[in-house]
């Protein structure tokens, strides 16, 4: 089912909005989602948001990227093509700490962007935004028409005593 | 709010309080969104004349070699690697904003990171030519740097500082060049949004990814900045670490000291924001952005200028100390030499500029006026690029073997290759001004106190 269906309210601020966002949750709204122009300080405990997953993969891909490139280096100068320097021992270990260390920051730095990218996957170019005016100066509660609960009086009402400035239905 | 508790401390203004969030759009997305204005084609036309110097002096460097430049024996390194360090310290201050600045919650930072940020790049960028070029055959030079199975069954020798500044270097580039982009995202489709036709819309469109500020993606957004903000912290230090330690791990007195890498990376972020605050100063003007790059803007990056201008000026006396304390013959030659030898003209003007010029930071009436603090940063830059100057040719050349003592003198190709160098790093800052949102937007709004005009309360 598609779900760019709902209802569009759009506040003229964001404690407005926070306060919207708490009262349909005590309503049971589910499918709802906020759109801001810049992040809102509260509003993902408002929300009910969890703590986004992506550092477990962060530090998943440093401690890899860490562990590969020290074994790399070690690998390539000691087994490869061994290069003794000085009758130094042929894993001198200190020597491959910082390029150890540029590997960890390049690989869990690169994978955190790129999961970045795949996060706003899919990229719709075609659908325009809800309203323009949501990454300028207003924000926005949408709520799904497919919520079980949705029910568009009882929202225009809720919205109505939080201050919203506009109500859109978006079809 | 306005509180029970009384603000000690009246705190002035961040942006302009008249401003409000569309304003931030209009006033910020002008330049992308009016034909470039007549000042404006006149400073391309003057920083791509630079340029085209730079090319033909390239031109000349590859088509005959390296002895176009004034090196030779003993003098090995020069221009071309004072120039390498010096670019890479510009970008150091753009890091430090984004990312150090960022954790430890400045909101200042916010109207300046973008701007620094783009400098960052763009001085990374500028600063990788003098190597690869040094290197004789540049085409050649990818090869020769990174890794990679070839017929020839060998690798790079990773004990060496000169893959470490490879590695250093290239990552710094790369998680730089991530990093500012994702900064860019949220204002990307707020240009998108804003646009009028449509391959404008397409465009930024396609840019940003097609974000919508939904609330759940600002969630892992906020997480990732925080992240890249964490992994550059400890990587910009390590930057600058490793571009001391191709010197710092040498035998030559007057290098091998293991005060290199912080005071390396004192001065780098000593003379990035000097340039940030050159080219911040002419940005606020030509693009009327003074209400929100402030005084107040300004002058915290001055008090940032006095701090890491004390620690350099530190450093340079305790390298003198530790030359006389340790009873090293050649640590004290070296020293004595810098600063009375042949080269004490460049040795006398990287010390008044770094240590004597930042002390007028000290009086607040001179930290906010701007010609003082332009022409202040000017100097700065000045005295950075002698300040490698003096490290790398100082101890070049009087080596340990005093027959084969020489002097050094640049070549104009030289000359033409570091003007050229500011013409690329210019040209791109300007045209980064005229097709990208110059200031966070969405950062500064979020930063902004918002007036609610119908119940006339102030939230903060």
């Amino acid at each position: 089912m598609r779900n760019d269906k709902g209802l569009l309210a759009l506040f003229e601020h964001p404690d407005d909005l926070i306060s919207a966002v708490k009262k349909i949750r005590s309503h049971h709204f589910t499918k709802f989602d906020a759109y801001t122009p810049f992040a809102v300080h509260g509003l993902d405990h408002a929300m009910g948001l969890k703590r986004s997953w992506v550092p477990y993969v962060t530090i998943a891909i440093a401690l890899m990227g860490a562990g590969l490139g020290f074994l790399f280096q070690a690998w390539a100068l000691s087994t490869s093509w061994p290069v003794n320097v000085g009758g130094k021992p042929m894993v001198g270990w200190p020597a491959f700490i910082p390029v150890t260390f540029e590997l960890t920051i390049l690989t869990s730095g690169v994978s955190t962007s790129l999961l970045l990218f795949g996060l706003c996957w899919p990229f719709d170019f075609r659908k325009p935004s809800l309203d323009p005016r949501l990454t300028n100066d207003r924000f926005g509660l949408f709520i799904e028409e497919r919520d079980a609960k949705f029910d568009e009086e009882l929202l225009t009402k809720l919205l109505k005593e939080t201050h919203a400035e506009e109500i859109k239905k978006i079809i | 709010m306005m509180g029970s508790h009384t603000n000690i401390i009246i705190k002035e203004p961040l942006i302009d309080p008249s401003k409000t969030y569309a304003d931030v759009g209009d006033d910020v997305c002008l330049p992308l969104e009016s034909f470039p204005t007549k000042r404006w084609w006149m400073l391309i036309s003057i920083t791509l004349s630079m340029l085209f110097i730079g090319v033909v002096a390239v031109e000349e460097l590859i088509r005959r070699g390296i002895g176009v430049w004034g090196l030779n024996q003993p003098v090995g390194w020069a221009w071309d690697i004072t120039n390498f360090v010096f670019w890479i310290g510009i970008g150091h201050a753009g890091t430090l904003i984004s990312a150090i600045l960022y954790l430890f919650r400045q909101k200042w930072r916010t109207s300046i990171n973008r701007s620094a940020e783009a400098m960052t790049i763009f001085a990374v960028m500028t600063a990788g030519l003098f190597p690869i070029l040094h290197t004789g055959r540049p085409w050649y030079a990818i090869f020769w740097l990174f890794p990679y199975p070839n017929q020839r069954q060998l690798w790079v020798n990773f004990n060496s500082p000169l893959i470490w500044d490879v590695f250093a270097v290239s990552t710094y580039f790369t998680i730089s060049l991530f990093f500012w982009y994702i900064g860019l995202i949220p204002d990307l489709a707020s240009v998108r949004d804003r646009a009028k036709n449509k391959i404008r819309r397409f465009v930024y469109g396609a840019l940003s990814l097609g974000w919508s500020g939904s609330a759940k993606k600002w969630n892992h957004y906020e997480m990732v900045y925080m992240l890249l903000a964490g992994l550059s912290t400890p990587l910009v230090l390590s930057v600058h670490s490793v571009v001391s330690f191709d010197f710092a791990v040498s035998i030559m007195p007057g290098w091998h000291t293991t005060i290199f890498p912080p005071y390396f990376v004192a001065g780098a972020i000593f003379s990035g924001f000097a340039m940030v605050m050159t080219l911040l100063i002419i940005a606020r003007e030509a693009f009327n952005l003074k209400g929100y790059i402030t005084i107040g803007h300004l002058e915290k990056m001055n008090k940032i200028m006095l701090l890491t201008g004390m620690m350099v000026g530190y450093a340079y006396i305790t390298e003198f100390f530790i030359a006389w304390y340790s009873g090293n013959l050649y640590e004290r030659f070296i020293f004595m030499n810098r600063a009375f030898g042949p080269f004490a003209w460049a040795y006398w003007t990287m010390m008044t500029c770094n240590v004597i010029v930042p002390q007028i930071f000290w009086f607040k009436k001179l930290r906010r006026t701007i010609p003082v603090m332009f022409v202040a940063s000017v100097l700065i830059n000045v005295g950075m690029w002698f300040e490698r100057f003096v490290i790398i040719v100082t101890t070049l050349h009087r080596d340990f073997l005093p027959s084969s003592w020489d002097y050094y003198r640049p070549t104009m190709y030289e000359v033409g290759l570091f003007i050229g160098s500011f013409g690329l790093f210019l040209t791109l800052f300007l045209i980064f001004c005229r097709v990208m949102p110059t200031i966070c937007m969405f950062e500064v709004k979020a930063v902004m106190k918002h007036r609610k005009k119908e119940r006339g309360e102030l939230y903060a």
